[in-house]
């Protein structure tokens, strides 16, 4: 366990280092515009999985959280032009609050209820967003962010080594849940919810504190968003395509690690955006439901998943 | 004495249908106490009103003395209130040890967790099974860690629900081999249980129930004569 601990403390940070130097390296900006969305799906897919992974709660609504973190960050921004890492603070506590309240109201439901009250929550954020005239209503808003710092190299490569920076914390935080008590405690509740309370699990508190550290980090994932691409409006921030990608990134990895949802981001997210590219960005989203429901059909583990069946298979 | 459990005009209804009670049943430290009946008779609502998994809708639940009926369950468990399924729920995707490490976790004061739960695992003869995925288990094996998983905190009252069901007469013998144990070194032990000759055999007393009541109460020799218990219940079974 120890020596697990510092391989992956010593992983984060080459890649931490890799992000840092990458601009040098690499030349052309595509990548890193198209990297930052591979970056931004792991915080999303990863903070997903708290509640959705290690606790069996399927939230539709993973938009509404990142949706709530990108209108913080720029509002912050463009009404007191306060700096990028206090928006991605900001935009973490929110998330942390929207969760909690949200457990509050739907834990007591489970199942397929609680999946559609999640939905609800983007549909009436999104709503909300849609008629504030001070956060540009249904035209959007522009955010023209600061010139980036003269070591980044860039305004893109600059808000790709921020989420980067996002993405080592939230799976980092991901991973210490998962081995720790609360990890294990989650575990038993998506088990048997009841089977744990009697083993002295306090179920209801541990449920909300997944929520909190979901939400925060699904928000955080929306906070540097504005200053990627420069103009937000609620439709794309608030996209039925965000909340499905949440779920189908860590089913596709696996649900049960958290190498499963970077795995799963990475090769879905990838393939996205190669398909926008070559194909569509129309047949995106077909895309992901085919292989989400190749997966559920033949891989209901994902990838790791599968992976583990068959090394015990060929070790027998 | 102080009994371990206390129930007082305790009553549960699910819609018209009015499940159990007005129950009033007494614990003694250390006792073991057998509840028979037939199906439906409200044996497991009233375990759910004792563990805190339902609210009565009337009624008290003291606890060593205490009031516990504002409680959650969790907090019902730490206090000393350990219960086994009817239908095993073992925790899985979690191995044997980890299902033992998870009550171990919420315990204050445990200090060598994994040492505790293989002594737990020991004590219920399942140590050699401690690294295999729950899952993996048999019937037996899963009682087993039901009980073991149940003893984990330490508990002053254990509730065993059916937790024979299925198993065959020598794994009876073993089941009820670990109950006696567990009683001989303080645990209150309540079984609920269609077995006759094993509830029979283990309870210093047993109680009836029959469409939410308690109809009886006594020796187990003196439930075995019982007019009535004969007709809502041994009549029944005669039957099967």
């Amino acid at each position: 366990m120890k020596r697990n601990n510092v391989i992956f403390t010593l992983g984060a940070f080459l890649v931490l280092l890799a992000g840092f130097f990458a601009p040098s390296i690499v030349t052309n900006p595509f990548y890193f515009f198209a990297g930052y969305v591979v970056v931004q799906y792991i915080v999303i897919a990863t903070g997903w999985n708290v509640l959705g992974g290690y606790a069996g709660y399927i939230n539709f609504g993973a938009a509404a959280f990142f949706g709530s973190g990108v209108y913080l960050s720029a509002f912050l921004f463009n009404t007191f032009g306060v700096p990028l890492w206090i928006g991605i603070i900001a935009a973490a506590a929110l998330g942390a609050l929207l969760g909690l309240a949200m457990g509050y109201l739907t834990l007591q439901i489970q199942g397929v209820y609680f999946a559609i009250a999640t939905l609800g929550l983007v549909i009436v954020l999104e709503t909300i967003v849609h008629n504030l005239p001070g956060l540009g209503g249904a035209r959007g808003m522009a955010v023209y962010g600061p010139a980036p710092p003269a070591w980044s190299g860039g305004p893109v490569q600059y808000v790709f080594f921020v989420i980067l920076i996002i993405a080592v914390a939230c799976v980092a935080l991901a991973r210490w849940i998962e081995h720790s008590w609360i990890g294990r405690g989650l575990r038993a509740v998506r088990a048997s919810e009841d089977a744990a309370e009697c083993s002295g699990v306090p179920t209801l508190k541990l449920k909300l504190v997944a929520c909190s550290i979901s939400g925060a980090m699904l928000a955080a994932a929306g906070a540097p968003y504005p200053f990627y691409t420069n103009f937000i409006e609620p439709v794309t921030a608030f996209s039925l395509l965000i909340g499905l990608n949440a779920i189908a990134m860590p089913l596709i990895g696996g649900t049960r690690s958290w190498a499963g949802p970077i795995i799963g981001a990475i090769v879905l997210a990838s393939a996205q955006q190669i398909a926008t590219v070559t194909i569509s960005s129309e047949l995106n989203i077909l895309f992901v439901g085919v292989v989400l429901i190749a997966f559920v059909a033949l891989a209901p583990n994902g990838l790791l998943g599968l992976a583990k069946r068959k090394s015990a298979g060929a070790s027998k | 004495m102080t009994a371990a459990l206390s129930l007082r005009n305790i009553e549960k209804s699910f819609g018209v249908f009015k499940a159990l009670g007005p129950v009033d049943l007494d614990l003694n430290p250390n006792e073991r106490l057998g509840i028979i009946g037939p199906n439906g008779a409200g044996k497991t609502t009233l375990i759910n009103c004792i563990t805190g998994v339902l609210r009565p809708d009337n009624g008290t639940v003291h606890f060593m003395g205490n009031d516990i009926s504002h409680l959650l369950p969790h907090e019902r468990a730490r206090l000393g209130i350990a219960r086994s399924f009817q239908i095993p729920r073992p925790f899985i995707g979690m191995s044997v040890l980890e299902n033992l490490l998870v009550p171990l976790d919420y315990k204050h004061n445990v200090h060598n967790k994994e040492q505790r739960a293989l002594e737990l695992l020991q004590s219920v003869g399942l140590e050699n099974r401690a690294h295999d995925p729950s899952g993996s288990l048999s019937q037996l094996e899963l009682r087993k860690l039901e009980l073991a998983r149940a003893l984990a905190s330490d508990p002053k009252v254990l509730i065993a629900d059916e937790a024979m069901a299925g198993l065959s007469d020598a794994e009876i013998d073993e089941v009820l081999a670990i109950l006696m144990r567990l009683n001989r070194s303080g645990v209150a032990i309540v079984m609920i249980e269609h077995i006759m000759h094993a509830v029979m055999r283990f309870s210093q007393r047993v109680v009836c129930f029959d469409t939410g009541q308690l109809i009886a109460a006594g020796t187990a020799n003196d439930i075995a004569n019982n007019e009535l218990v004969q007709k809502v219940y041994f009549g029944e079974q005669t039957h099967h």
